[in-house]
Parts: C-alpha cells; structure tokens; sequence
C-alpha cells in the first residue's frame, strides 16, 4: 500500500505528522510546501513544492503542473491532506487518476468546513471534520488529531 | 526565556509592538520574537524571521512560556510538549489574515480549556503577568504525540480497505 501525505508547511503539516501511526507499515511520501521539513521525515521519501494560496492564480497552476507530475510518477493507492490549497490540487489530480482521496479538515475550522474543505467535499472518496457538530451524511467526525 | 511566534504567513505587528512594550517590564528576561514585516524599531526584544524547524525546536524547548497567533501548529507544539501558552488571535479585519478563522480556533480552543486567549494588547498584558507569576504552580494541560486513536483508525481502515 502506497500514500502520499501532502500538507503545507505550518499547521497543517503539524496535523498531519500526528496521523501517523494510520499509515504505519505503508510505503508513505509526503509533498510539502519547504524543504527543510525533509529532514523531520527522513525515513521517507520527501518534495517540496512552492507554496500558493487562492490569491496568486498563476503560481496556484505551476503548483498543480507539479503536484501532477511527482503523482503521475509516484502511482500511489491513495492521497490524503490536511491543507491547505496545494493539498486540495494533489486530491484533484488524484482524483483525476482515480487514486482514493482523503481529506482531513483542520481542527482550525471549527464553524464551518475550511474554503479548501468545502471544495474537497465535492469531489473526495472521504472526508473528516474534527468538529462533532460539523459532521454529517458524507461528512465524518471520528475525533480530532489532538488525542 | 520567553518565546513569541507568529508563524509564516503574515505579519503581526499588533502582538509584536504589544510584546515590546511588556517585554521592557519583565526586569531583563530574554524574549524571542519570530515574526515577519516588523515595522518599527523595537526596544526590548529580539526579532528572527523565519526559523528552521530544528532552531524553532530548540528555542521552542528552552522557552518557559509561549506567546502565539492563535495558529494551530504553535498551539499544538505547546501542548505537546506542555509549554504554557498564550494566544492572541489575527483579526481579519486589521488584515492580520484573510479571514476570521483564528479567532473560531480560539474560542473553541479556550472553551475546551486548553489555552488561555488575549484579544488586545491589554489583556496580554493582564494574563502574562499572571501566569509568570504562577508559572511552576498549576498543572498545564498535555496532549499525547498522536491524534485520537478513533481518528487514527478510521483513517486506516479505510486506506486499507479494497
């Protein structure tokens, strides 16, 4: 069983080290938005990409051409993110090569699901809230990342 | 020593300016600042940009207090390794973010117990001064390394399902 793990560098990275021990025993790469956080991983395969937001369209789309291409090489079984937007383009592109998604929606947006959330809900094979009350038919809450 | 981060995505020079001017009342204690677009000259702290993740640990580590945008890596590195922390969240409304989301993570955060918020630099002020003081005194509350177990296994259930 193959993962890739991708999350931006900061918060979101933070959740997603502490899912860890969900993948253990796979085969796991991580994409991130900083190289130095390579190092925090070094047992496994690590890129970096540049980091983008919704507010740069441009560097948003050099983004996807990248995530696209270490996925199309990689051919893992199955993506999972935490945040934010390039995490939302490595769920797309999987699912565009019919990889399974997950996405993992930041215990930061405890009111409403995350802009990023809302639009990964559309499309992904699974969907977490850390929120009780954010949960619903697709939907699930099955606790938080902090234990 | 005192450890102030405000994360990497923006600047915040409310809590900043509000750190400098408590700094000059803490009889010489160090207090470290990791903040970007500081725009003014400060007086009683040190100010670093961007720290990679082994020096953020490290100062991290020696730090007896940590004062925090309301981001939820800082908040969850304190609570990890039980670091008392306080946080002031960005207001969208100051530009200091895009939205408001900082403060939903607080409230939530702080009616969990978890940790204490200050909204403006006089309430900062009012809870830092009263944690130093009690500092060694109360218990602060600690979170494992991993998320919740049900969390854990619902992710890697369905990962390993056909």
């Amino acid at each position: 069983m193959k993962v890739i793990a991708i999350a931006s560098v900061g918060g979101h990275w933070v959740e997603l080290q502490r899912l860890m021990p969900a993948f253990s025993g796979m085969e796991l790469v991580f994409i991130s938005t900083r190289a130095s956080l390579g190092h925090t991983v070094s047992d496994h395969k690590f890129y970096s990409i540049p980091d983008a937001n919704r507010w740069n369209k441009f560097k948003l789309i050099l983004v996807l051409m990248k995530v696209f291409k270490i996925i199309y090489s990689e051919k893992p079984d199955v993506i999972i993110s935490t945040g934010a937007a390039p995490g939302l383009m490595g769920l797309a592109v999987g699912k565009m090569l019919r990889i399974r998604t997950i996405w993992v929606d930041t215990i930061a947006s405890a009111s409403k699901l995350s802009l990023s959330g809302r639009i990964a809900r559309k499309f992904v094979d699974r969907i977490y809230t850390q929120w009780p009350s954010l949960a619903s038919d697709d939907i699930i809450y099955a606790g938080n990342v902090l234990s | 020593m005192i450890f102030v981060t405000t994360g990497t995505q923006a600047p915040f020079n409310r809590l900043v300016k509000a750190m400098d001017d408590i700094a000059g009342d803490l009889n010489g204690e160090e207090v470290i600042v990791q903040a970007f677009g500081v725009d003014f000259e400060t007086k009683h702290i040190k100010v670093v940009g961007f720290l990679d993740p082994s020096e953020y640990t490290k100062i991290f580590e020696r730090a007896r207090l940590i004062v925090s945008h309301a981001g939820i890596g800082s908040i969850l590195s304190a609570l990890t390794k039980g670091k008392p922390i306080i946080v002031m969240p960005r207001k969208a409304d100051l530009n200091e973010h895009r939205d408001n989301h900082q403060y939903d993570t607080t409230r939530n955060m702080s009616t969990l117990g978890y940790v204490p918020v200050a909204h403006d630099p006089a309430e900062l002020r009012t809870i830092l001064m009263g944690m130093l003081s009690t500092l060694k005194e109360d218990g602060e509350k600690v979170i494992g390394e991993y998320a919740s177990d049900s969390l854990i296994n619902s992710i890697r259930s369905f990962i390993l399902k056909d």
